[in-house]
């Protein structure tokens, strides 16, 4: 007897099998925004303990009220000039002798920080404010740290700090992990995020 | 001649079957793996806050998410029309949050703890008040590693 070949199959409704479940995904999956402002809170204190002292000129003082208004070291101001506020105090190094700033390249002026590492901006919220001009205002401050780490990061290792911290996240990264630890912590060092919050005003 | 007689054209032979449950099978594989469980069925307004200097949060498991905001329409008749504070699926008041911290960090391993993460999810209308209250707490039960859990986007549209 012939052998018979076995009958084909018809691949016709293979496509509209694939676009069903094309269609399904498309509408069920939902993009879980799992990303956000890492932030470290303080540690409780004591009542007892008297805060530190600091130089008033090295407080950057930005305060946001009821209305979502921005009033940074006593001039109100928009959001948007916030961050090259933020930048200008943070970078200014006015300070002489051991607090001289080596790779600061702001005004130096008198009257405004001394170092970076002195610097420490203010943040003082009402209770009313409301929780998305907060972050906005996080956002602007955390900001104005990263473009300043991004130019040490330049200038030192000839990459943003943004790309080292990626890197140092990459498991398929090619370079010495350990030490690009150790110039993440420099950089850090260089310009500490110190961000204060005060306790919100009635 | 009859021998080589040619087989009756104009029916179809009959399409196999047989590999339809194969096709399903790896449809139901596909979906018990790729399928990500909702943990918190939404009881509040959450419309998350933009912010462009964002990190990822890596591991979900070592997430304890707060969810804060208006309580839904459907809810609005019994939970009121402030902001409220959502733990797990049930509202929640601030002196919840201290046990609920406690709580999740026993479900860890000991050499995870040092790791996790608190996750708020604000709706962006909410008051600093709660959420400074709620940061209080953290404080206070030392869970001191958040993440305000935001939108991609720039900060003034937060403004509008």
């Amino acid at each position: 007897m012939a052998r018979r070949s076995a009958p084909e199959v018809n691949a016709g409704s293979m496509a509209d099998i694939a676009f069903l479940l094309l269609i399904f995904f498309l509408v069920t999956t939902t993009i879980e925004t799992d990303s956000g402002i890492s932030r470290k809170l303080p540690p409780p204190q004591d009542i007892d303990v008297p805060p530190p002292v600091l130089k008033q000129k090295n407080i950057f003082v930005v305060e946001v009220n009821k209305n979502n208004d921005l009033l940074v070291e006593e001039v109100p101001m928009e959001l948007n000039e916030l961050r090259e506020a933020a930048i200008k105090f943070l970078d200014n190094g006015g300070g002489s002798g051991e607090d001289r700033c080596d790779y600061c390249q702001g005004d130096r002026s008198p009257s405004s920080s001394d170092n970076p590492t002195k610097a420490v901006i203010s943040l003082r919220n009402n209770r009313e404010t409301s929780y998305s001009t907060y972050i906005a205002v996080q956002n602007e401050l955390v900001a104005a740290y990263t473009t300043l780490r991004n130019r040490e990061g330049q200038r030192l290792f000839g990459k943003s700090f943004e790309q080292m911290e990626k890197d140092l996240k990459d498991v398929n990264y090619p370079g010495n992990k350990e030490a690009l630890k150790e110039d993440i912590k420099q950089i850090q060092f260089l310009f500490p995020e110190k961000l204060s919050e005060a306790e919100p005003k009635k | 001649m009859s021998k080589f007689k040619k087989k009756k054209s104009g029916e179809l032979p009959a399409i196999s079957t047989a590999s339809l449950p194969d096709i399903v099978f790896m449809l139901l594989f596909f979906f018990m793996v790729a399928t990500v469980m909702r943990q918190n069925t939404l009881m509040i307004e959450n419309k998350l806050p933009f912010a462009d200097q964002i990190e990822k949060l890596d591991k979900k498991d070592l997430v304890m998410y707060i969810y804060a905001g208006k309580p839904s329409s459907r809810y609005r008749a019994s939970a009121g029309n402030t902001a409220r504070i959502q733990l797990n699926d049930k509202f929640a008041a601030v002196e919840d949050i201290k046990p609920f911290i406690l709580a999740e960090r026993a479900a860890k391993r000991e050499e995870l703890i040092p790791f996790l993460t608190t996750a708020l999810k604000v709706d962006g209308d909410t008051n600093m008040g709660l959420v400074g209250d709620i940061k209080n707490e953290l404080r206070e039960v030392q869970a001191l590693k958040i993440n305000y859990t935001t939108r991609q986007g720039e900060a003034k549209n937060n403004l509008k």
